[in-house]
């Protein structure tokens, strides 16, 4: 069963993105290696990624026939999505001690979200 | 005696409403500078709000809005303490004692205007959004959205032109005879950019909702007064009319696409119409064909064959032969072999698509066309591929569901 | 480039679909999905289950909290992603303008972030 874990980040742990090199920004890292490690060592993963913050989000909408592009992001929230894996596991109660170990469990907040099976599959 | 608060809201929001193209064409050309013409208008609105409801509205309030911007723009300018801008700073003081009467210079300004959004100096996708900011006023948030660029980035591309504008010292003037035409038809290409390409009727092409047209139908409009004789300028402006007339028969009751050979010619708007073949008879006489008004005659073609009940293919795939020679685009030829494929000439129309199939990529009507003519030629299997396609580029829901619908009647044709 | 296309619709909308207008929804995104693929410009992308399905974790108080969906914070949910290829972002919000999503509830495009 696929699932797709989303990480919603605090507006420090965006900054952090701009602060390559230094060792705040390795000790920010570090659990986040430590967690994409641990789910490509177990056979889980198949595919993730880290996003850019908030600031360069872009909403697109189109009504009555005419496009509307916003700046920023769709949800007006503090916490914002960050990033997001996509794993296959076997079960449900699998899938929440993965979403639950994210680190962002402890610091802003994690959603688990079961992926739409296709026609055929489990 | 002093006006009334409201009074001069009311008033000052009408004027932004209705004059600020004018008043900022003005102001631009008066300033040589459109950022600081934008800025100097701003304030004068401002102060306008503080003034008018104490001292009351000045007999004239849009000759008062000018007057009291151009003095800040002039202050300004006299702030800057670059030598090259002292220059016209004396300038204008100058031109300023030997002012007359701002709207006998209206016109002018504004085609003046028009000329230095188009400017060859100037990257021309910007040419459209800064048209749509310093002679309509729409805003930048607007215009992003028309052109699917996030708004703070059309922002960045409007204040970099405008700086270009300043610094490149380009001239707020009417270009020389020599040069008229080429610049006239950048022009031109910008306001028919901000229409969003008139496609009609083949088989549920879809080239973007840019859903700009009243303010391009304005700015063609305003063209045609201030250049009544470029026969281009009557061939774009006809040629935006023919298709909006159609605007209100592309869509049933209950929002669905209607292709132009399905259309209930009944809702066709018959005022543009004969508005449209006026313009055409009008260019005509300059016995000068060229691409707008080429394809206003297309567009004529196709109201007239529908209007009689007997579609004239013929005519029309002449008329995109010619076209082709004098302004190739894959536009034109995708629209010249759906003409072909609507004579049930499809292996040729498929031939040509397929000489064109690298470079057409995701264009949509591409795929929209290269659909009917293989349904037309019994090749469902690869019809219902490049319906598919078709579909995926749409980006209007009618037409992806249009699209959908003769997708799904494939197994049932013939 | 690469480009996150998140959907958000508002999920309740779904249940109130006939079984052939739902066929319809699917058709577009499959249409979608196959010009993404043809235009070179897809990597991945996945239809969710609704938020009911799904759940929050969050620590409160230094212990883990485990909240049920749905969601309450937005008045639409995100209901499925694109990652798409693209050479900037304004090919990106072409691409997410052309999403069925975008007539109907509201795509957000954010860049990845190579690190």
């Amino acid at each position: 069963m696929k699932y797709m874990i989303l990480v919603a980040e605090t507006e420090k742990e965006f900054a952090m993105r701009n602060e390559a090199g230094t060792a705040a920004f390795e000790a920010f890292m570090a659990p986040w290696f430590a967690y994409s490690s641990a789910l490509a060592q177990a056979g889980v993963i198949l595919g993730g990624q880290a996003l850019m913050g908030p600031e360069t989000a872009t909403t697109v909408r189109i009504r009555d026939g005419k496009r509307i592009v916003e700046d920023g992001p769709y949800a007006d929230a503090k916490e914002q999505l960050g990033g997001f894996f996509v794993i296959d596991v076997p079960d449900a109660d699998t899938a929440r001690d993965w979403a639950a170990k994210a680190p962002t469990s402890s610091s802003g907040h994690t959603d688990l979200r079961k992926v739409m099976p296709f026609d055929g599959e489990a | 005696m002093p006006g009334d608060t409201q009074e001069s809201h009311a008033l000052a929001e009408g004027i932004a409403r209705t004059s600020y193209g004018k008043l900022l064409a003005i102001l631009s050309v008066r300033l040589r500078d459109v950022s600081a013409a934008e800025e100097a208008l701003s304030a004068a609105f401002e102060q306008a709000l503080k003034s008018w409801p104490g001292n009351g509205i000045p007999g004239n309030p849009e000759g008062w809005l000018v007057q009291v911007a151009r003095n800040r723009g002039v202050d300004r300018l006299r702030r800057q303490t670059v030598r090259d801008r002292i220059e016209p700073a004396l300038a204008l003081l100058a031109e300023e004692a030997a002012e007359t009467n701002p709207d006998e210079l209206f016109t002018d300004d504004r085609l003046k205007l028009l000329f230095v959004c188009a400017h060859p100096a100037i990257d021309p996708a910007m040419h459209t959004p800064l048209m749509l900011q310093s002679v309509l006023g729409l805003d930048a948030a607007r215009i992003g959205s028309a052109f699917l660029v996030s708004p703070s980035a059309m922002g960045q591309r409007l204040v970099r032109a405008k700086t270009k504008i300043r610094q490149a010292g380009i001239s707020f003037e009417i270009p020389e005879r020599e040069h008229l035409n080429e610049r006239v038809e950048a022009v031109l290409a910008a306001i028919y950019a901000a229409y969003g390409t008139g496609w009609d009727g083949d088989h549920g092409a879809d080239t973007g909702t840019a859903g700009l047209a009243d303010e391009a139908l304005f700015l063609g409009d305003l063209l045609c007064s201030l250049l009544p004789s470029a026969p281009e300028a009557l061939g774009l402006m006809a040629l935006m009319l023919y298709t909006t007339s159609r605007r209100d028969a592309r869509r049933s009751t209950q929002g669905a696409y209607i292709p132009l050979d399905r259309q209930d010619t009944g809702r066709w708007n018959r005022s543009m119409i004969s508005r449209a073949e006026r313009l055409l008879i009008e260019a005509a006489a300059f016995d000068k064909p060229e691409r707008y008004q080429l394809e206003a005659a297309i567009q004529s073609a196709h109201v007239k064959g529908r209007l009689a009940g007997r579609p004239n293919w013929p005519a029309i795939e002449m008329l995109y032969a010619r076209l082709l020679e004098l302004a190739p685009s894959l536009g034109a030829f995708v629209s010249h072999a759906s003409a072909l494929a609507q004579m049930g000439r499809h292996e040729d129309a498929l031939a040509r698509l397929e000489a064109v199939a690298g470079e057409a990529g995701t264009y949509q009507p591409y795929w929209a066309v290269r659909a009917y003519c293989l349904r037309q030629a019994g090749r469902n299997a690869e019809a219902g591929k490049a319906y598919d396609m078709a579909i995926g580029l749409s980006e209007d829901a009618s037409v992806k569901a249009f699209l959908g619908g003769e997708k799904a009647s494939l197994g049932h044709a013939g | 480039m690469k480009y996150l296309l998140a959907l958000y619709d508002d999920e309740k909308q779904w249940m109130s679909l006939s079984e052939e207008e739902m066929g319809e929804v699917f058709a577009a995104y499959g249409a979608y999905s196959e010009a993404l693929e043809e235009a070179g410009a897809f990597v991945s992308g996945e239809p969710l289950e609704p938020t009911h399905i799904g759940q929050r974790f969050r620590t409160k108080d230094g212990r883990l909290v485990v909240q049920d969906g749905p969601f309450s914070d937005t008045k639409e949910q995100l209901g499925g992603y694109y990652l798409i290829e693209a050479p900037d972002l304004d090919a990106a919000l072409d691409w997410a303008a052309k999403c069925p999503c975008a007539s109907y509830g509201v795509v957000e495009v954010r860049p990845v972030w190579e690190m």
